[in-house]
């Protein structure tokens, strides 16, 4: 672009390219975003700032934050997961139900939580890829199928009466920082190598900028989607441990909604919902910008259903300022 | 009753017509003949409105007209069928032939008995019975055509545009098609049809005009003419020196590739050919004739219904285009934009999409600085001219987005490249530097697939040429065989080989 500017443009134009450029960061705007939104709640609300509610409010969001994890792998393909809430409910149902009704160790009920996370991740991702279906009808699906599992296994109750030290994973502290936050700074790192470090997540960015050129030139396309909704999947499993751990309890009607958080998360993170361009650093400044909203809101006492349109017309407003990077 | 005379066309720096004439009358059908890139389409868009011409002036019935869009060209009375048609798969007959302009009763709901039976009279009127209670897409492709064809009937065309229509069709089906058309030049409208099937022009038209490179090389009866004349007219005689030499490629030279049955449809026909250690094997023939889905095939890209391949004497049926590049065959895809570049990355992303099990660091890491050097490497080697590696590769001249695809392929161990329009859109000077380039891959041991539709090309880059049509490989020519008539005469005329 900027070697076809004439010089007479470049000179106009100097100022506002400049300006242009940092823009063009694909972290810039959600990053100026957290910042205006933090500093007019600081205002709003005196006790914003301290420490105990910044910790609060990362814990708040740890499990939206890291359901974004695998909903940014996904986003970045061009597709979508819908069962997100879903899975993660069933993941944590049957773990404690391992526990409880059939006396299994803990530790034997969060592996197989895990795995029916994963499990469910690569059905998703078989049939987009295989089964040439679109994302969304299939996660769909999944979502209703996982949500039905969990309310027939558990009848619609919540299973309590697990271990006592899996409250660890939802409420423990590790001098200051809740367990939670830190589980997802790890898998944030995580994914930040993933993606920027190894074949794989170049060919995750490539199947979103243009699947048949990526096909064409010999990426393994329908393995690396198999994979990416496998991924979405153990996050959603993740996600499950630590609401058990801090319900206490599995829960089969928990997470309704998350996936759209979730969906939320990433595109405030400046991903784009056609996939090939965002940053997973993105994506954990959205889900904190989020995070941010709720909680000031709630401290500034504003009507709940209020705010549900508040951050519907933030998230408009975000995307509309955003568009076209 | 219509005269284009004097039509220039240029897109930016590209002249693509010269100053072309056609005159077509009242009850005659008229054949537009030309090389795939004669410039028949930009014509044809220029009559329609679709594009407006550089230079250059239309008369209808005597009239100057100009058209600013195609709206206004249907309003003249012209109308055309594309070769993709433009119907809506989900509605029947009569609500495509009436969208956007559906007739109303008197409250303003659909007429859907009036409409009915516009329809009924102007199907009645080309002699055609087409179901008219189902949805589109469970019709016949001939019977679409028709559809298409009452359309513009249906908005008085009087100039009707067929272009490529027997394409698709089954002999049957382009009998039928001749049928409807004879009627309608009864009726006394002009007809524009667009063909390379030479025997069909001799058959049904009165009058041919043939075009050369955007150029008007002239107009004849066909009852004076003949099928080497007007082979002749479009191929010309035309000088390129811009090939580099050929090599002399030995008999024994080892066979990479050996194709022994890919067919493409079933019940369609099937070919075979071998690809020889440094050897151009060049694969023309028109557009649709099959070149590039039995490329594709080859790969595993193209659901082929049959495709028996052997790699260096080993039977292998590839799965997807990533077990081809595991042994050694890679693809220049036709089309830059859609199929060769993610448009939105850069240069070094472009490069670098299949060659990371090379840039490994730890097994599962990728070494950064080797990626970026290997790729500074590769643009050198085909001598992109970027800022940097960096640069997005749709910053880039159309030629040096063809490099950066072939850059690409630099890295591995290959054996076979698939070249397929390597050089369209590209500008006089990156031609040749491609063509070096290719003939700098073959000297190293690689054969090349060279799929063109450029006959210039074809004859001065190709060692040996397939010839496709319809589907199948009709001829192979090799040495002073290779001679645009040659070539144009199996393309056209050319008989393919049914296996049940």
């Amino acid at each position: 672009m900027s070697h076809n500017t004439t010089t007479a443009e470049a000179g106009r134009a100097g100022r506002a390219f400049n300006l242009r450029r940092i823009l063009h960061s694909p972290l810039a705007l959600p990053l100026i975003g957290l910042i205006v939104v933090s500093i007019l709640m600081g205002f709003a609300s005196e006790n914003f700032f301290s420490v105990s509610n910044i910790m609060n409010v990362l814990r708040q969001v740890s499990i939206v934050g890291i359901l974004a994890v695998g909903m940014t792998f996904v986003i970045l393909t061009g597709g979508i997961d819908l069962s997100v809430g879903a899975v993660m409910a069933l993941s944590g149902t049957l773990a404690a139900g391992l526990m409880v009704n059939m006396a299994m160790p803990g530790w034997v009920g969060l592996l197989a939580g895990l795995g029916v996370g994963v499990s469910l991740g690569l059905f998703n991702g078989a049939m987009v890829a295989w089964g040439r279906m679109p994302a969304i009808i299939v996660t769909l699906a999944t979502m209703g199928i996982a949500r039905g599992l969990g309310l027939l296994y558990s009848g619609g109750y919540p299973i309590s009466g697990i271990p006592s030290w899996i409250s660890w994973f939802g409420i423990g502290r590790i001098g200051i920082v809740p367990v939670p936050v830190i589980a997802m700074v790890v898998i944030y790192a995580l994914a930040w190598v993933l993606l920027q470090r190894t074949a794989f997540g170049r060919h995750v960015y490539a199947i979103g900028g243009n699947e048949l050129a990526a096909k064409l030139s010999g990426v393994k396309t329908q393995f690396i989607k198999l994979t990416v909704y496998g991924i979405s999947g153990l996050t959603s499993a993740f996600a499950a441990l630590i609401l058990t751990g801090r319900l206490m309890s599995g829960q089969p009607n928990a997470g309704v909604g998350f996936e759209l958080d979730a969906i939320a998360a990433v595109v405030l993170g400046g991903t784009a919902i056609a996939g090939g361009r965002g940053l997973i650093l993105g994506t954990l400044i959205g889900a904190v910008l989020l995070g941010i909203l709720n909680n000031g809101l709630n401290l500034m006492g504003i009507n709940p259903y209020l705010q549900d349109v508040i951050k519907g017309l933030i998230i408009l407003l975000a995307i509309y300022i955003g568009r076209e990077w | 009753m219509l005269q284009l005379s004097g039509i220039k066309k240029r897109f930016g720096t590209i002249q693509v017509l010269h100053g072309v004439d056609l005159e077509v009358n009242a009850g005659e059908v008229h054949a537009l003949l030309g090389e795939n890139g004669a410039g028949k389409s930009t014509l044809m868009k220029i009559l329609t409105g679709i594009l407006q011409p550089s230079a250059g002036s239309i008369l209808i019935e005597g009239q100057e007209r100009q058209f600013a869009n195609y709206d206004e060209a249907i309003a003249a009375g012209i109308g055309i069928v594309f070769q993709e048609f433009s119907l809506i798969p989900y509605l029947d007959a009569v609500e495509n032939m009436f969208l956007a302009r559906e007739l109303r009763t008197r409250f303003g709901l659909l007429d859907r008995k009036a409409m009915r039976k516009r329809a009924e009279d102007i199907l009645a009127r080309l002699e055609v019975d087409v179901p008219l209670d189902v949805p589109i897409r469970k019709l016949s492709v001939a019977e679409q055509q028709f559809v298409e064809i009452a359309k513009a009937l249906s908005l008085n065309a009087r100039i009707l545009v067929l272009d490529e229509p027997t394409a698709t069709l089954t002999p049957s089906e382009v009998e039928h098609l001749f049928k409807v058309m004879r009627e309608l030049r009864r009726q006394g409208v002009a007809i524009i049809f667009i063909s390379h099937h030479l025997e069909e022009i001799f058959e049904i038209c009165d009058r041919i005009t043939v075009l050369r490179d955007g150029e008007y090389v002239g107009d004849c009866l066909v009852s004076e003419t003949d099928n080497d004349r007007l082979v002749e007219m479009m191929v010309g005689r035309r000088i390129e020196n811009s090939f580099p030499e050929k090599p002399s490629i030995p008999q024994d030279a080892p066979v990479l590739l050996n194709c022994q049955a890919v067919q493409l449809r079933r019940g369609g026909p099937v070919s075979d050919f071998v690809l020889r250690e440094g050897e151009i094997l060049g694969f023309a023939g028109l557009v649709g004739s099959g070149r590039t889905e039995t490329a594709l095939a080859l790969l595993g890209a193209y659901p082929a219904a049959k495709c028996a391949l052997q790699v260096e004497g080993e039977d292998i049926r590839f799965r997807e285009p990533a077990d081809a590049l595991a042994r050694g065959i890679g693809l220049l895809p036709e089309s830059r934009k859609e199929q060769g570049l993610i448009t939105s990355f850069s240069i070094l992303q472009n490069i670098s999409i299949n060659n990371y099990g090379k840039y490994r660091r730890g097994h599962w890491f990728l070494d950064l600085q080797k990626e970026r050097a290997d790729t500074e490497t590769a643009m050198q080697q085909v001598r992109v001219k970027a800022q940097g590696p960096m640069d997005r590769v749709d910053t880039l001249s159309g030629g040096n987005q063809q490099k950066v695809v072939i850059a690409r392929w630099l890295n591995h161990q290959m054996k076979v490249l698939i070249f397929d329009e390597p050089t369209r859109g590209i500008d006089v000077g990156a031609k040749a530097e491609i063509y070096q380039l290719m003939r700098a891959f073959t000297a190293q041991g690689y054969a090349i697939i060279m799929i063109s539709s450029e006959l210039p090309e074809v004859i001065g880059m190709s060692d040996r040429v397939c010839v496709f049509r319809q589907g199948g490989i009709v001829a192979t020519v090799e040495g002073t065989a290779i001679t645009s008539e040659d070539i144009m005469t199996h393309a056209t005329t050319g008989r393919v080989r049914h296996v049940a």
